[in-house]
């Protein structure tokens, strides 16, 4: 159990996939100019991360694995993703349509998102079982909620503060970001 | 001739992919603590682009247009791989300090984004250059970022000392706050001197040209 919260805070606050690691850049600047997308697409990824280390890790350790095929992994895991987001639209589009139009517009454009392939590689390189990969696959997803969160919110009041030209729109959103990193710098020490 | 260059330089500055379309961060801050990962990265990606665009470019006319999303994921999988084991048997350390970035070169939105956009319109020797184009300006962005990177937190360039013995290293430029800061200004310093420039120049079609850039929202996907 105690390995599992370490996990979990590891992935969580310490190793923070958008601040620490930079991973998922693209959809962290450009989905956060309001609170609710951000939600939205910090939801969307959540699930679909989830989904998609349940399925990766069986597919590596049950099909790739005793078939020596190890060296196709990236090809595999980043055809079965989009595949499975393919399918979860279909699903969701059929079956929950309230939820579909909740989170609808989101889904096609993770497909390339970094976080979901970077957590199913990084479970395999650091050699976790399901139960951990399941928990690492949550942890990661909502720290990635939380960035998302942060500068959504930071963004909301930067919209009325005068900001000098020469840092105008996106460089001072990294500027914000990278002083968000170093509180974030703070959790470091948090287990040994 | 003077068009193949167009299209080079196009990547190079005009449409630079990190400061201008601002596709493919990721990769461009973690792997820039030191210039020797910089330079492996900027090669290894360059690599990945050229030979999918030059691929995809070639086949354009065969790939089905409903499929072609998976097609494209699939080709740029491949040399992924291949550019992933040629860097394990043949710069083990290089590899392992750059870890789950070289895999993740696969969703670098550069590549998608200019294979789509471009290359599955463009025929061979453009999407050459233009492959060449953005691949060399996302390197001289990497350089430049893991100069200052590693010249202030390490007081090396390569490995070698620069910094005299009583410089001490600001470990802060090694650590992440310290990439999202070098980036935000360099980005500063690179779009204030472009606007300068449109500016001073006022050609409206040049203009034009630079500045409705990702109008088909190809290049903005997450």
């Amino acid at each position: 159990m105690t390995d599992l919260v370490k996990i979990f805070v590891a992935a969580f606050l310490i190793n923070n996939i958008i601040l620490m690691r930079f991973i998922a850049l693209c959809s962290y600047i450009g989905m956060t100019s309001d609170v609710g997308q951000s939600v939205g697409m910090g939801l969307a990824v959540t699930f679909v991360t989830v989904m998609a280390s349940a399925v990766t890790w069986p597919i590596y350790y049950w099909v790739l694995k005793p078939n020596g095929l190890e060296f196709l992994e990236i090809l595999v895991f980043i055809v079965v993703i989009a595949a499975l987001v393919q399918l979860v639209e279909f699903y969701l589009k059929k079956s929950v349509p309230a939820l579909y139009h909740a989170m609808g517009i989101y889904l096609p454009l993770i497909t390339t998102n970094c976080a979901i392939l970077a957590v199913t590689f990084d479970q395999i390189t650091y050699g976790y079982n399901f139960v951990q990969s399941i928990v690492f696959a949550v942890a990661v997803s909502l720290g990635y909620l939380l960035a998302m969160l942060l500068l959504a919110g930071v963004r909301q009041r930067l919209k009325n503060s005068p900001i000098p030209s020469f840092m105008l729109d996106t460089p001072v959103l990294f500027l914000t970001t990278s002083i968000i990193a170093v509180a974030f710098m703070g959790f470091a020490g948090l287990i040994k | 001739m003077k068009r193949l260059f167009g299209i080079f330089v196009n990547g190079l500055v005009v449409e630079n992919p990190l400061f201008v379309i601002m596709i493919g961060l990721c990769s461009s801050m973690a792997v820039t603590t030191t210039v020797a990962n910089g330079i492996g990265m900027g090669i290894a990606l360059t690599f990945v682009l050229v030979m999918s665009e030059v691929i995809i470019s070639a086949f354009r006319k065969l790939i089905p247009d409903s499929i072609r999303m998976p097609v494209f994921l699939i080709v740029i999988a491949a040399f992924t791989t291949i550019m992933d084991l040629e860097m394990k048997a043949y710069f083990p350390a290089l590899s392992k300090s750059m870890g789950v970035y070289i895999p993740l070169v696969v969703v670098n939105c550069i590549v998608m984004g200019r294979v789509e956009a471009y290359s599955s319109k463009q025929p061979v020797l453009d999407s050459l250059f233009d492959g060449l184009g953005m691949g060399l300006g996302y390197t001289w962005v990497l350089l430049a970022l893991s100069i200052v990177r590693e010249l202030l937190g390490n007081g090396t360039l390569l490995g070698f000392q620069i910094m005299p013995s009583s410089f001490e290293p600001m470990i802060f430029f090694i650590l992440p706050p310290g990439g999202f800061l070098v980036f935000s200004l360099w980005m500063a310093a690179s779009n204030s001197l472009r606007r300068r420039i449109l500016t001073s120049r006022k050609d409206d079609a040049a203009q034009q040209s630079c500045c409705t850039l990702p109008a088909d929202g190809t290049a903005e996907k997450a």
